[in-house]
């Protein structure tokens, strides 16, 4: 019998890639949910991951005609151990599910669940923050230069003079120069031999060709060994660097007033900010530090589960955020970004103290501070910082109360930025 | 296992692909004459000096002569088959062979891509060992070998399909008659075509919104018993404009509001039921008569409808087509083996997968959910065979015209001339009953026990091979919904009309598919039921027109 191999191995696979684009645009709405939901459990590193997206079943079934439960159904069923005709039974639990039938009510049971690949997460996530033409925008200007070689130049300082580009060019323009005397010099020489063997070297002729000899060695013993213009030096052009690394600080509030929806809010803003940086630096270090009355620099677990209760003194985290940036991060080599989250509450006499930090000793060393209030009321910390508005233009601050207001108010934030810049 | 929509049935995939043909030529038919089989297997060869080897990794050279000796074993009990073409694909082309209902081409849905999603993901939790194959009814019959099948499950995979299904497609009279590959494959092309331009035109949204209203609707798609004309995608196309043109115009024929001229007939006509016949095809009638759908939508209808009517007849085949590749790898197999050619590692190894197959867990059992239709196939055919070559006095009793007679042209015979309803109803023994020990039960919802009505004794037989059978029927599996009538002159409101069978409701899904038939009608659509004789209509859901 007839019979061809082939092998399809090598030919297209992905056939169900516009399946799936389809899929997942219908189920955008509630893909997006289980994006929003996945991000709030999320370790901020661990954001930009594949993800396993659930759908209730019920959304997803494509309904059609079939028979519901009740009637009469006769079923044949196999393996009877111990029934005679006659026999009744019990009905089993959730009505008549039974033999074949039980896939009509067992499907309620299961959600629809697949794997969102890091790529659609990411994609997802940021269209819900309409963010991608955001991030294009450059955060201010960078200070860091960095000298680079380009090429060489006929000026500059000695010490970056290239004494074998030099040599090599005075070589070249001695040998140019020089070079029709010289053969010059050798024909009247070879001519000047002939006639020396000829006679006894008196004759008016010789004593004319030495004296043409002579001359053209003084012609070629004038070209200079090295002149100005042979002079070249290393050329260095200064091109200013994107620093690849940032630095970006979590500042919050961990006193009794802040519940977990607040702290949720706050991670939200964190999260966030730290996508964005993402986009533009190669390493970064995330410091969280966290108060009450007192500061700490915190593992990030502890930073977001651990409760602390008592009162609030702002301050401590910014004297600490000072010792930290200048111990640790200085400012030509970090990028410095600070995000605060606080409910605006603070020890009263505090927060004249934390606005005079921050305008004497912390503003001047970040690229950008955002403080966000996870409370609507307006207290004495929100006043103080509101002076700081309008003469530092990369301090930002603004209240936050619903999840939903977290993405408008980050995208506040940066356009504001962006538009300065 | 249920078949709700025409899309479930990725695992019975039956159509061909037909990469180097011109699409535009249809196939020759020739094929499909009837050969006749040996009333006893020819005999074998010399018996070889040792048997094929049985390296774990499979090569091409090692597939070839397993093959070659399969097809040889095959061809001495006479399975009449197309030629054969074996493909290796990767797990990952298998399943997107699986989610796209195992066609090689489709128009493009979500509801291919949950399929994909939710098998990708089974797969990959170990849930699931994909298919060891899938089948494409052709000339040459295309069967997918998984490239990580060791050899001996390629061994087996080659039986069951190749050989197998391959000569089931063959010989089968719904597969003959309803089944022409050639015209399938031009069509599905046309349809994946059609559709991606009608998104490019209309956008995607509708699109998709109509084709999830037609797939509601794609079971009652099927003409049960006209048999569709087969053309090529030439004349597919050609006809395609002519059609939207005719179609239109007999829409509006029908919706004509103009006066007709008194003393004509139009007294009789206000009276004229329409249809004047309830219609079974409910999406066939949508398309010719809706009122609002445009050209393209009609067509659409059409596509949705022409697919899921090539589905119709293998759905009817499950337990038969199943159970013939099953007991056909099973037999080659282990002739093979008994003739000196498959060593005892390859056997262990298949037998193993065989047995998974064909477990029947009982009734109670935590894996139970119906009968195996892999179980009852392959067990009802070795019945035959035992049946032919050993009859019981009860056996010719039962089977007077085969008891006793050649098994080959009586196996032949039953896998050729019936579907699983009419299989069962033949061949189902009251050996078998005894030894699947299957016993019926009803389930009335108004009793608050349920009775055991027939068991596996001499007063049941009957009884329970009547059940069974109806069971496989898919027009009782199936509610019976037809289009009852159309208000012609009212507010245009489309009635369907549910006949119960044995007192059973509709599901929970009900109103949500009328939405779907309101959205295809474009007015309003109400849905009643009576009770098995046509009486007490009663309404069940109306949904108003909708606004879109």
């Amino acid at each position: 019998m007839a019979l061809q191999i082939i092998d399809r191995r090598l030919a297209g696979k992905n056939k169900s890639v516009g399946n799936r684009e389809r899929f997942v645009r219908r189920f955008k709405e509630q893909i997006a949910d289980s994006v929003r939901r996945a991000v709030s459990q999320r370790g901020i590193r661990e954001i930009e991951q594949a993800e396993n997206i659930t759908i209730p079943r019920k959304d997803i079934s494509e309904p059609v005609f079939h028979h519901g439960q009740g009637g009469i159904r006769d079923m044949v069923h196999p393996g009877n151990a111990e029934h005679v005709r006659g026999d009744r039974i019990e009905r089993p639990q959730g009505g008549g599910g039974r033999g074949s039938q039980a896939s009509d009510s067992g499907e309620g049971e299961d959600d629809f669940t697949f794997t969102l690949t890091k790529e659609e997460f990411m994609q997802l996530f940021f269209e819900d923050l309409a963010l991608p033409h955001l991030l294009r925008t450059h955060i201010g200007e960078n200070p860091q230069w960095k000298s680079r070689r380009a090429g060489y130049s006929q000026d500059g300082i000695p010490n970056n003079l290239a004494v074998l580009r030099t040599m090599r060019g005075a070589l070249g323009r001695r040998i140019a120069l020089g070079k029709s005397a010289h053969r010059e010099q050798l024909a009247l020489q070879q001519e000047l031999d002939a006639l020396l063997a000829q006679d006894d070297g008196t004759s008016e002729a010789v004593a004319e060709l030495q004296h043409r000899i002579d001359l053209l060695k003084e012609r070629v013993g004038r070209i200079p060994y090295l002149d100005p213009i042979d002079l070249r030096f290393r050329a260095r052009v200064q091109v200013p660097v994107p620093s690849s690394q940032a630095v970006m600080f979590c500042l919050m509030d961990v006193s009794g007033s802040m519940d977990e929806a607040r702290k949720d809010l706050a991670k939200r803003f964190f999260i966030l900010l730290y996508l964005f940086l993402t986009r533009h630096y190669e390493t970064i270090d995330i410091v969280f530090i966290r108060h009450h009355t007192q500061a700490a620099e915190v593992s990030e677990e502890q930073f977001f589960h651990s409760t602390e209760s008592g009162g609030t003194v702002v301050s401590s985290a910014l004297v600490l955020l000072d010792q930290i940036i200048r111990a640790r991060y200085p400012t030509g080599d970090w990028n410095i970004y600070v995000a605060q989250a606080s409910d605006g509450d603070n020890f009263t006499n505090d927060s004249g103290n934390c606005r005079n930090l921050l305008a004497d000793k912390i503003l001047p060393l970040v690229r950008y501070f955002a403080y966000v209030q996870v409370a609507e009321e307006e207290q004495n910390l929100w006043q103080e910082y509101s002076q700081l508005l309008p003469v530092n233009p990369h301090f930002a601050m603004r209240k936050v109360s619903q999840p939903s207001d977290i993405y408008p108010v980050f995208r506040e934030l940066f356009k504001k930025e962006g538009a300065l810049a | 296992m249920t078949d709700h929509t025409a899309h479930n049935m990725a695992h019975y995939p039956v159509l061909e692909r037909r990469m180097r043909d011109n699409p535009w030529k249809t196939a020759v038919v020739g094929e499909r004459r009837q050969r006749t089989v040996p009333a006893q297997p020819l005999p074998a060869g010399a018996r070889p000096a040792e048997p094929l080897p049985d390296p774990s990794d499979w090569t091409f050279e090692l597939i070839e002569r397993y093959h070659a000796a399969i097809a040889a074993t095959a061809e001495r009990f006479g399975l009449d088959t197309y030629p054969n073409q074996l493909e290796i694909i990767t797990a990952e082309q298998m399943m997107d062979a699986y989610s796209s209902v195992g066609m090689p081409v489709n128009y493009r849905h979500w509801s291919y891509g949950k399929e994909f999603l939710a098998t990708e993901r089974r797969y990959r939790r170990g849930h699931m060992g994909l298919a060891y194959e899938i089948v494409i009814n052709a000339n040459p019959c295309i069967s997918y070998l998984m490239e990580e099948n060791t050899t001996a499950m390629q061994a087996l995979v080659i039986a069951h399909a190749a050989y197998g299904h391959n000569s089931f497609f063959k010989g089968n009279y719904l597969f003959r008659m309803w089944t022409d590959a050639s015209s399938i494959i031009d069509y599905l092309v046309y349809a994946k075509d059609y559709v991606a331009q009608c998104e490019e035109r209309y956008g995607a949204d509708e699109v998709e919104r109509l084709l999830d209203s037609c797939h509601a609707l794609a079971n009652f798609g099927v003409d049960r018993y006209r048999r569709p004309s087969k053309k090529s995608l030439a004349r597919e196309r050609l006809e395609r404009e002519q059609r939207e043109a005719y179609a239109q115009q007999q829409v509006n024929e029908l919706w004509r509001t103009l006066p007709t001229r008194p003393g004509k007939e139009g007294a009789a006509q206000e009276n004229n039921r329409f249809p004047q016949e309830p219609q079974e095809n409910i999406l066939y009638f949508i398309e010719k008569n809706a009122p609002l759908l445009e050209p393209w939508q009609r067509e659409v209808v059409r596509i949705v409808r022409k697919i899921a009517q090539y589905f119709y007849p293998q759905r009817q085949t499950q337990v038969m087509n199943e159970g013939w590749a099953t007991f056909w790898h099973y037999t080659l197999l282990t002739t093979l083996y008994d003739e000196g050619y498959l060593s005892d590692g390859v056997m262990i190894e298949w037998l193993g997968s065989h047995t998974n197959v064909i477990y029947q867990p009982p009734v109670g059992h935590r894996a139970y959910s119906g009968i195996n239709p892999y179980a009852l196939g392959f067990a009802m055919y070795r019945d035959i065979q035992r049946i032919c070559q050993n009859p019981t006095p009860e056996d010719r009793l039962w089977f007077p015209d085969i008891a006793g007679t050649p098994w080959l042209p009586a196996l032949d015979h039953a896998m050729r001339n019936f579907k699983d309803e009419s299989f069962i109803g033949q061949y189902l023994s009251p050996h078998l009953m005894r030894e699947m020990r299957l016993f019926a039960v009803h389930d009335d919802a108004n009793e608050r026990e349920l009775v055991v009505s027939e068991i596996h004794d001499e007063n049941g037989y009957r009884g329970l091979r009547q059940m069974l059978s109806q069971q496989y029927d898919l027009g009782t599996r199936e509610p019976n919904i037809q289009v009852w009538n159309v208000n012609l002159r009212g507010d245009r409101s489309l009635t369907l009309r549910h006949t119960q069978f044995q007192g059973r409701p509709l599901g929970d899904d009900t109103p949500e598919v009328l939405r779907h038939v309101a959205r295809l009608w474009g007015f309003g659509v109400q849905i009643e039921s009576v009770d098995a004789y046509g009486n007490n209509p009663v309404l069940l859901h109306t949904v108003a027109p909708s606004a879109a």
